[in-house]
Parts: C-alpha cells; sequence; structure tokens
C-alpha cells in the first residue's frame, strides 16, 4: 500500500493533442479515489500514466516514496483491472489469476493457496478449471478482479471496470468493489464515465474535463458545493436545472432572482453562505436547482417566494419518486460547459436539448404527488439550496 | 491436397452467442443452412471422390508390378487382386539414392519451416506490437517483398552462393526457403497477431512480463491457430519445391523431388518407381497436415474480452 502522488502531470500526443493538463493529485495511502467526466477529459489517460502504460509528457508520478515516471508498468508493483477485463482466453480461471504470481516465481504451494483464497473471496471456488469464454460477464469481471487482489499490489488502477455489465449486476459489483477495497485497504485508482459509480464508490471524487481538473473533493461536497457550472451539471442525476436569472435587491432590502415572468425569493442563509451573490445585484447571473431541491407545493405547501407556476409537460413515475418536467419562460442557458455535457450523452439533461424560447426544468418529487401531464402546477423551491454560476466563468459563487 | 484456410482474428473472436458460447454463424454456415446441407455434403463428396482418382491410381500403380503396369491399366488391380505385390516398396526402400533423396527432403524441409515460423512470429510480434521508429516503414518494405518472384532471385543468389561456398549444400537450399518464406509469413502472422487486443498484453505486461515473456505467454499460444496454418503452408512449399532445389542442390544434397525428376527422365517408363516415390513423398505432408489439424481451434480469443 502507497500513497500517488501525481505533479504537473501532462500528456500531449505527437499529433499535439493534449489530453491531460499539469493535472495535480495526491492520493493517500488506502484512499479510494474515482476520476469521472464525460468520454475525452482525460481521465483514462491519467489511469494509464500511473498504471506505467502510457508515457508522461511532463510533471512526475510518484508511487509511495519512488518517482516511476521511467520505471515499466511490470516494476511498478500496480495492478490494474481493464474495461474489456482481458482474461488470457487460452488458460483456465485458476492460471489466469497466477498468471502474475507465477512471473514472480512464487513456489506452487504459495501459489494454489493465495488463489484459492481469492477464488474464495470473489465466489469462483467452482469455476477454476474453465476457461473464460465459458464465464458469465459478471464471472470475468470476478476474474480480472482476482487477476489484481492476487498480487497484493500497492495500487490498484480500475478502468471502467464495470461498464460492459447489465445494471443490475453493476450495482451488485459495485458494492462488492467498494467491499473489497475497504477490507484490502489497498491505494485504488478508479475511472468511471457514470457519476453515479463516482459518487457511491468515491472516498474522493476529482472531477475532470479536457484534460483539466475541475474539482476533488468529497461525493458530499462535489453535490453541495460545486465549483462550477460543469461539475454542478456533472454531479447529481438527473442533473441540476440551471436558468438564467436576473439578482434584484428589493426597496425592502429582501433579495430575489427573477426568472422570466416569475421570481424565487433569496433567503438570508444563502447570502450569508455565499458572500459574493451581494456583487451581483442588478446583473445576470446562471441559477441552478437541483431537482431534489423541488416539490409538489400541494404537498409541502409553499410561503410567497419559493414557488414556481407551470405546467407539466411530462411526468415519469419512478416508484420511489416521480419526476416531473415543466417549462419556465427563460431561455435556456447555454454555456461551453453546458454543451460538454450536452456531447456526453450519459448526463445529457432535458434543458439542453429542448431547442425553444423556454428552459424545461425537471423536478423530482414524491410519489405521493397526484400531478399528471398538462396539469398546472406550483412548484416549491426550497430556495436555501439555491446555486448561483457566473455566466461568464460558469464558476459557483460562494466568496468573493 | 487442398491448402488448409488462413484464419484470421476476426472469425476466431467472432462474438459468441450468449446461449451457446459458440461463435456468430460465417457466411459458409449460412450458405450451407441455405443449400440444405445433405445436398451439399453430397456435391462435396463427389467433388472429394473426383479429387482422390489420380491419387488413387498413384497407389494402385505403385501396388502392381513393372509389367502389369505396362500390360494395363491401374483399375484392373480392382478386379485382379491378385496383381497386388509390395515389391515395388521394398525394392525403393533398397533404393539408396532414393532413401538419401528423402532424407535431403527432411532435411531441407524441417529447418526451413523451423526457421521461418521462429523467425517470422518474432518478427510478426515486433511489427505489431512494439513501438520503433520507422516500423511502419518496414512492415511495408516486407510486404512489399511479397511481389517479388523466386525465379527473378534465382541467378543472383546462385552467384552469391557461389562466393559463399553454399551453392550446391543443403544450407543453400534452406537458407533460399527461408529467404523467400519469410515476406509472406511475417504478413500473414502480424496481420494475426495485431488483432489480438492491445488490453491482452498491457494485462501481461502489468503482471510483471517482460517483452519476451509476453510474446512467448500470451501471443504465442493465440497466434497457435495462425502458426500452425503457417508451418503447414510453407512445409508444403518446400516439401513440394523442384525448382529452387533443381538449381541450387547437388547430386548430394538433392530432395525427393528432384530425384523422382532424374529418374524419369532417364527410363521415362519406370511407372512402378516413380508411383512408389510419389506416393511415399505425398505421406509425410498428409501426416503433417492432420498433426497440425487440432491447432485450428475456433474462437481463440472467446471470452477473453467484454
Amino acid at each position: 500500500m502507497s500513497s500517488v502522488v501525481l505533479n504537473d502531470v501532462s500528456k500531449t500526443y505527437a499529433d499535439g493533442t493534449s489530453a491531460v493538463k499539469e493535472l495535480n493529485l495526491e492520493i493517500s495511502d488506502g484512499e479510494f479515489l474515482v476520476l469521472v467526466g464525460p468520454s475525452g477529459c482525460g481521465k483514462t489517460t491519467a489511469l494509464r500514466m500511473i498504471a506505467g502504460l502510457e508515457d508522461i509528457s511532463g510533471g512526475t508520478i510518484s508511487i509511495g516514496s519512488r518517482v516511476v515516471n521511467d520505471i515499466p508498468s511490470r516494476d511498478r508493483d500496480v495492478a490494474m483491472v481493464f474495461q474489456s477485463y482481458a482474461l488470457y482466453p487460452h488458460l483456465n480461471v485458476f492460471d489466469n489469476i497466477a498468471f502474475g504470481l507465477v512471473l514472480r516465481k512464487l513456489s506452487k504451494a504459495e501459489i494454489t493457496k493465495r488463489v484459492t483464497e481469492v477464488a474464495k473471496v470473489l465466489q469462483l471456488e467452482n469455476h477454476l478449471k474453465r476457461k473464460p469464454r465459458n464465464l458469465s460477464g459478471g464471472q470475468r469481471q470476478r476474474v480480472a478482479m482476482g487477476r489484481a487482489i492476487v498480487r497484493s499490489p500497492q495500487v490498484f488502477l480500475m478502468d471502467e471496470p464495470l461498464s460492459n455489465l447489465d445494471a443490475k449486476l453493476r450495482v451488485q459489483m459495485r458494492a462488492e468493489i467498494a467491499r473489497i477495497q475497504r477490507d484490502l485497504g489497498v491505494t485504488t485508482v478508479y475511472v468511471t464515465h457514470d457519476q453515479t459509480e463516482a459518487m457511491t464508490l468515491g472516498d474522493r471524487v476529482v472531477v475532470m474535463k479536457r484534460g483539466l481538473l475541475q474539482q476533488a473533493g468529497g461525493p458530499q461536497e462535489l453535490y453541495d458545493r460545486p465549483r462550477n457550472l460543469f461539475v454542478a451539471g456533472f454531479v447529481g442525476s438527473p442533473g441540476m436545472n440551471m436558468v438564467s436569472g436576473v439578482l434584484e435587491h428589493r426597496d425592502d432590502d429582501s433579495w430575489w432572482v427573477t426568472l422570466g415572468s416569475q421570481a424565487l425569493r433569496v433567503p438570508e442563509s444563502v447570502l450569508t453562505e455565499r458572500p459574493a451573490l451581494r456583487g451581483y445585484a442588478g446583473r445576470s447571473l446562471i441559477v441552478g436547482i437541483r431537482p431534489e431541491d423541488m416539490e409538489d407545493a400541494a404537498i409541502l405547501g409553499a410561503e410567497e417566494g419559493q414557488v414556481l407556476k407551470s405546467v407539466a409537460d411530462l411526468v415519469e413515475a419512478m416508484g420511489s419518486d416521480v419526476l416531473v418536467h415543466f417549462p419556465v419562460d427563460v431561455p435556456p442557458v447555454m454555456t461551453d460547459d453546458i454543451k460538454e455535457l450536452a456531447d456526453d450523452d450519459a448526463v445529457a439533461g432535458p434543458n439542453v436539448l429542448s431547442g425553444t424560447e423556454d428552459t424545461v426544468l425537471v423536478g423530482r418529487f414524491s410519489p405521493r404527488t397526484k400531478v399528471f401531464e398538462g396539469q398546472s402546477i406550483s412548484v416549491r423551491v426550497d430556495t436555501a439550496r439555491l446555486h448561483f454560476f457566473d455566466p461568464r466563468t460558469g464558476s459557483s459563487l460562494w466568496d468573493d | 491436397m487442398t491448402a488448409p484456410t488462413i484464419p484470421t482474428t476476426d472469425d476466431l473472436g467472432g462474438p459468441p452467442d450468449p446461449v451457446t458460447g459458440s461463435p456468430a454463424r460465417g457466411l459458409a454456415s449460412r450458405v450451407l443452412g441455405r443449400f440444405g446441407s445433405g445436398t451439399v455434403q453430397v456435391v462435396l463428396v463427389l467433388v472429394a471422390l473426383f479429387w482422390l482418382v489420380p491419387v488413387l491410381g498413384l497407389l494402385f500403380s505403385s501396388l502392381r508390378s513393372e509389367t502389369d503396369n505396362a500390360d494395363s491399366g491401374w483399375w484392373t488391380l480392382l478386379t485382379a487382386p491378385a496383381q497386388l505385390t509390395l515389391h515395388n516398396y521394398s525394392d525403393l526402400l533398397a533404393n539408396s539414392a532414393i532413401l538419401q533423396s528423402f532424407g535431403n527432403t527432411l532435411l531441407i524441409t524441417v529447418p526451413a519451416t523451423v526457421l521461418v515460423v521462429v523467425i517470422s512470429s518474432l518478427a510478426a510480434y515486433a511489427l505489431a506490437w512494439i513501438e520503433f521508429p520507422g516500423r511502419d516503414w518496414l512492415t511495408i518494405g516486407v510486404v512489399a517483398l511479397l511481389v517479388l518472384p523466386i525465379q527473378v532471385a534465382l541467378i543472383p543468389i546462385a552467384k552469391l552462393y557461389g562466393g559463399l561456398g553454399v551453392f550446391g549444400s543443403i544450407t543453400g537450399v534452406v537458407l533460399f526457403h527461408v529467404a523467400f518464406g519469410l515476406p509472406f509469413a511475417i504478413f500473414l502472422l502480424r496481420n494475426f497477431f495485431s488483432g489480438i487486443p492491445q488490453d491482452l498484453l498491457e494485462a501481461a505486461r502489468m503482471d510483471g512480463a517482460r517483452e519476451l515473456t509476453v510474446f512467448r505467454k500470451v501471443v504465442l499460444p493465440i497466434g497457435l491457430p495462425a502458426i500452425a496454418s503457417l508451418a503447414i503452408f510453407q512445409f508444403l512449399w518446400v516439401w513440394n519445391d523442384l525448382l529452387v532445389a533443381l538449381v541450387f542442390a547437388d547430386a548430394d544434397s538433392a530432395p525427393i523431388t528432384v530425384a523422382l525428376q532424374t529418374q524419369l527422365r532417364q527410363f521415362g517408363s519406370n511407372v512402378d518407381l516413380l508411383s512408389t516415390g510419389s506416393f511415399l513423398s505425398m505421406l509425410v505432408p498428409l501426416v503433417v497436415f492432420f498433426a497440425f489439424q487440432r491447432f485450428f481451434v475456433q474462437g481463440v480469443l472467446a471470452g477473453s474480452t467484454k
């Protein structure tokens, strides 16, 4: 077990495209770090540089106390789980798992002992003699995990290990990976484009975009205090609603944000939490509202300045909650960040696809709601949890 | 003898059927299904029988005496089994010149095959998976060599061999076969090896393997079907070669093809010796073919990725 430190790490390919730009990360011993972002954000490249499968164009990577820039992957003592599993098709499960141990010239007895142990943890004991082609997707995934675990490496690297599994198995294996990592306590770097995976697995989550680190922090921190529009839109599902609004400081010293023909009152707590906001009086900004922070006013009741009125456009019953899509008369926000998110189909929200003069918001209502499509609705917004972003820079407005 | 088909990673790693785990049906199998396998099989059997007739004639002639062969056609043996004799074979086995040429054929064919397989598989791995400057140009160069006909090289190589002192020796013949076998061999294996998923090689490297170990433990076993077909091709070419041996071998190093051809010129009608020798020289490639047959595994890559 070791810490991993990335110091100004860059990757520029021969054709001049730069995949990772001056990435700085400290992954402490035993930490489960998740790199997440849309495709092409450089997360896999970063992982492959740690693995030694990709040359490092600039900066240094250290594992433990060693700078590993010039150390080949075989000597880095890291193990990787590939997205494709990359099982050796000509070897059975036992030999697949034992491969690395055999190369390290361990004794036969020791190899058998360790492989059997790992097989037990992964419930593969009954399949040790089978070839990969005779295994199910989940079993193959386990073998790939086993191959990494059995070597007790200093660092685990996982490159979207669950993306080839069906949804149910993915959830199951996700829990299993979390449990195994916790039990072994091995430093883990995990790459995914799925924000749910990132949030559920990571001790810390690093959001990347176009080779640049956007924000690193605990899952809750990313959710509660996104640093910019991109992180705000990427974290959470369905994604945060973004609308342009104008901040007003009214004569009675109350603060309001106007969204088209409607307005929400900005509570004092938000202003205290976000001192920078006061500087935006009379200016337009981008308002973010999480679907979770909206509720059918018929259920919760609402005070003045907490309500958006609209007509339910689409109602999606999920069982545990109901997603209600409704338009407000504000043109959709179109920044580079949001376009980037829209390009990545995994996180495309309705806002970026509507293409109308209205912005469609999504609210996550309690299943007790009686809302049906076409009905006029009052939506209660938890105004204490509003997010505000600068429309030019896209960064979240917190301190000055 | 029919040529073995060249396996590619495409048809070997075809998407496995989720239920049976067998690779998806190829074009040929769909054609078979459409025409009804019964009809197709009957036609195939007829074609095979038609092909076998001359071979059968050769075998029967070799089992009849010289006078019988001169008097009547080989098919007479079917109605007159009394003509059956192994005399020709015992004669042949007593003929030291023919025996030596058999030995020469083996001494030429085995090294020429082994060397080509070893060198080309290493070269193909490097050209497919190791990055070094000029790799692509080198590959193009190797492929370009494919178009060079053997005949063009006969005289220059003969001159070169004269200078090196290998003219007329088995070594000279072997070297020539190796040189002209390599471009195709490298081309074939490189294409096959490039089809191996990169993840597999990277996984092996992460598991602690050096390049040679990756080659030996991952690439070679997966590439076995391609290597086996290459070995058969090369073996057959060299075994059946007459031209190269005629030019570069002398009386002591002549393989069976040259020896038989010499007999033919001298006696014209000695069918008994020729048929016996030809039949024996056909047996070895058959054995080799069936020995390598088991390496033509379908779906070698199945289950390795996804």
